[in-house]
């Protein structure tokens, strides 16, 4: 279920479907307290990271030929 | 000098002089219906909505006025300085100013007839080639990674669509390749784009676009190769290009028709960070109401045991035990005291009868009991006592001490 990866590493896709199997393993699954607890930390973990990538994505726009497209505003 | 004229030479007023004119150019059927093409200048509509401007060519100029009601029809054509056109009307004189100017119902872009005869064929063939065909449409990815972007990138569209993915969905990553949107090296520089955008950046979804302009300026999106390579782009392409009322061939081949640049920026990202935010917010919860209840669950169990262990502590037991022996004791106390009772009643049972046997009681209705002095003996026969012995007589009280005769 868990991937190896860090999580502060996983793009939102993957930091998302890692916390919706957390959620779904906490709820399905019977599991000692102290897993449970290790599930949950790492379920907050990832809802951190997750939010915090969405609220500081910024757009990334290059142009084709590799440049950084700079907007004129 | 002056010669005397023959006849006398006629006067007129200024008002009789125009209106001779007036009547003069009105009277001239083709004048009246009549079609004339050239460059637009001096555009003006001042907020009366009627249109004014001045037609003219390399060698003359020609006032024009568009009344409020015809002009309305023109709807999103830009005109502007320049533009070539054709107008529909008729000539009239505008006596205030002396002025004749054409009184225009009808006015497009030069060309536009002979434009829409090759737009028609064009749909025609590559419609029955199934360029547009529905099941051709591929679905647009709810939720991109990689957005290609295929336009100016000086135009209005680029920034507006920009704005639209900032606002939406920042995530994404979005590659520009420019292209000319006009003019005659567009179509081959946007095929080009398409081409490159797909081969080297792998997008999710291409965003072929352009602002409003006129039929001539959005042409190159009915270009025959630029429509093949819609249709064959490896990602699926939404077109946005011009108004919500233009419709180019490109529209037709793409996998989502956009009426704007903006729109479709909107339709690339079907699923915006707020909305994510919300779902990430919704598993949130589900996890903290997860964990609460495995805790809540745990301390239940807990309860449990801690109240079965309590049932069985030696503590209990001892409360038990003496609750036991009190009961005992109670019991025993009040077994002792019923067969008290029961032995006191049996007694006085026997005391009774006893009393009844007593042989006292007898002498209490006048008998005597005799016995003799010497050992003694209780007689009951006269000889056993000759005369001479001394005798008790017990009476009911007292006793009498005789001598026998």
């Amino acid at each position: 279920m868990t991937t190896s990866k860090p999580i502060e590493e996983m793009t939102y896709e993957e930091a998302f479907a890692a916390l919706q199997a957390v959620v779904t393993a906490l709820e399905s699954e019977s599991h000692s307290l102290e897993e449970a607890l290790a599930l949950y930390e790492r379920g907050q973990a990832l809802v951190r990271h997750s939010a915090a990538l969405l609220q500081q994505a910024e757009l990334r726009v290059r142009q084709l030929n590799g440049t950084v497209f700079a907007e004129e505003s | 000098m002056n010669q005397m004229p023959l006849f006398e030479t006629p006067r007129l007023s200024v008002s009789e002089f125009t209106r001779r004119i007036r009547r003069l150019l009105e009277g001239d059927k083709a004048l009246q219906d009549v079609w004339v093409q050239g460059e637009l200048s001096n555009v003006s509509r001042p907020t009366s909505g009627h249109l004014y401007f001045t037609l003219k060519d390399a060698g003359a100029s020609l006032r024009c006025v568009m009344w409020r009601s015809e002009a309305a029809r023109l709807g999103a054509l830009s005109l502007r300085d320049g533009l070539f056109v054709e107008t529909h009307g008729k000539v009239t004189v505008y006596e205030p100013n002396g002025q004749y100017q054409l009184i225009v119902d009808v006015l497009r872009p030069a060309g536009e007839g002979a434009l829409y005869a090759e737009f028609l064929r064009l749909k025609a063939l590559l419609e029955a080639e199934g360029l547009f065909d529905p099941t051709r449409k591929r679905p647009i990815p709810p939720f991109p990674r990689k957005i290609g972007l295929v336009t100016s990138p000086t135009g209005a569209a680029l920034r507006d669509m920009l704005n639209v993915l900032r606002r939406r969905l920042p995530l994404v990553e979005v590659m520009l390749a420019p292209s000319p949107v006009q003019g005659e090296e567009a179509p081959a520089a946007l095929v080009m784009a398409l081409k490159k955008l797909n081969e080297q950046f792998g997008p999710d979804v291409i965003l072929l676009a352009r602002g409003g302009g006129s039929i001539e300026d959005l042409w190159a999106f009915n270009d025959e190769q630029v429509v093949r390579a819609v249709a064959a782009s490896t990602a699926p392409v939404i077109s946005g290009v011009g108004h919500e009322t233009d419709f180019t061939l490109v529209d037709f081949a793409a996998d989502l028709r956009a009426p704007t640049p903006t729109a479709a920026a909107e339709l690339a990202t079907p699923i915006t960070r707020e909305e994510l935010l919300a779902a990430l917010e919704t598993n949130h919860q589900r996890l903290q109401e997860r964990m609460t209840r495995q805790i809540a669950e745990r301390r239940q169990a807990l309860h449990t045991l801690q109240s079965t262990l309590k049932f069985y502590a030696p503590a209990r037991r001892l409360m038990t035990e003496q609750q036991r022996l009190d009961d005992l004791t109670h019991r025993l106390t009040r077994g002792l005291t019923a067969h008290f009772a029961l032995e006191t009643t049996r007694l006085n049972g026997w005391r009774d009868r006893l009393e009844t046997l007593n042989p006292l009681s007898i002498l209490r209705r006048g008998y005597a009991v005799v016995s003799r002095v010497e050992d003694g003996r209780i007689l009951l026969r006269a000889q056993e006592a000759p005369p001479g012995s001394n005798l008790h007589v017990q009476l009911a009280e007292g006793r009498l001490t005789v001598e026998v005769k």
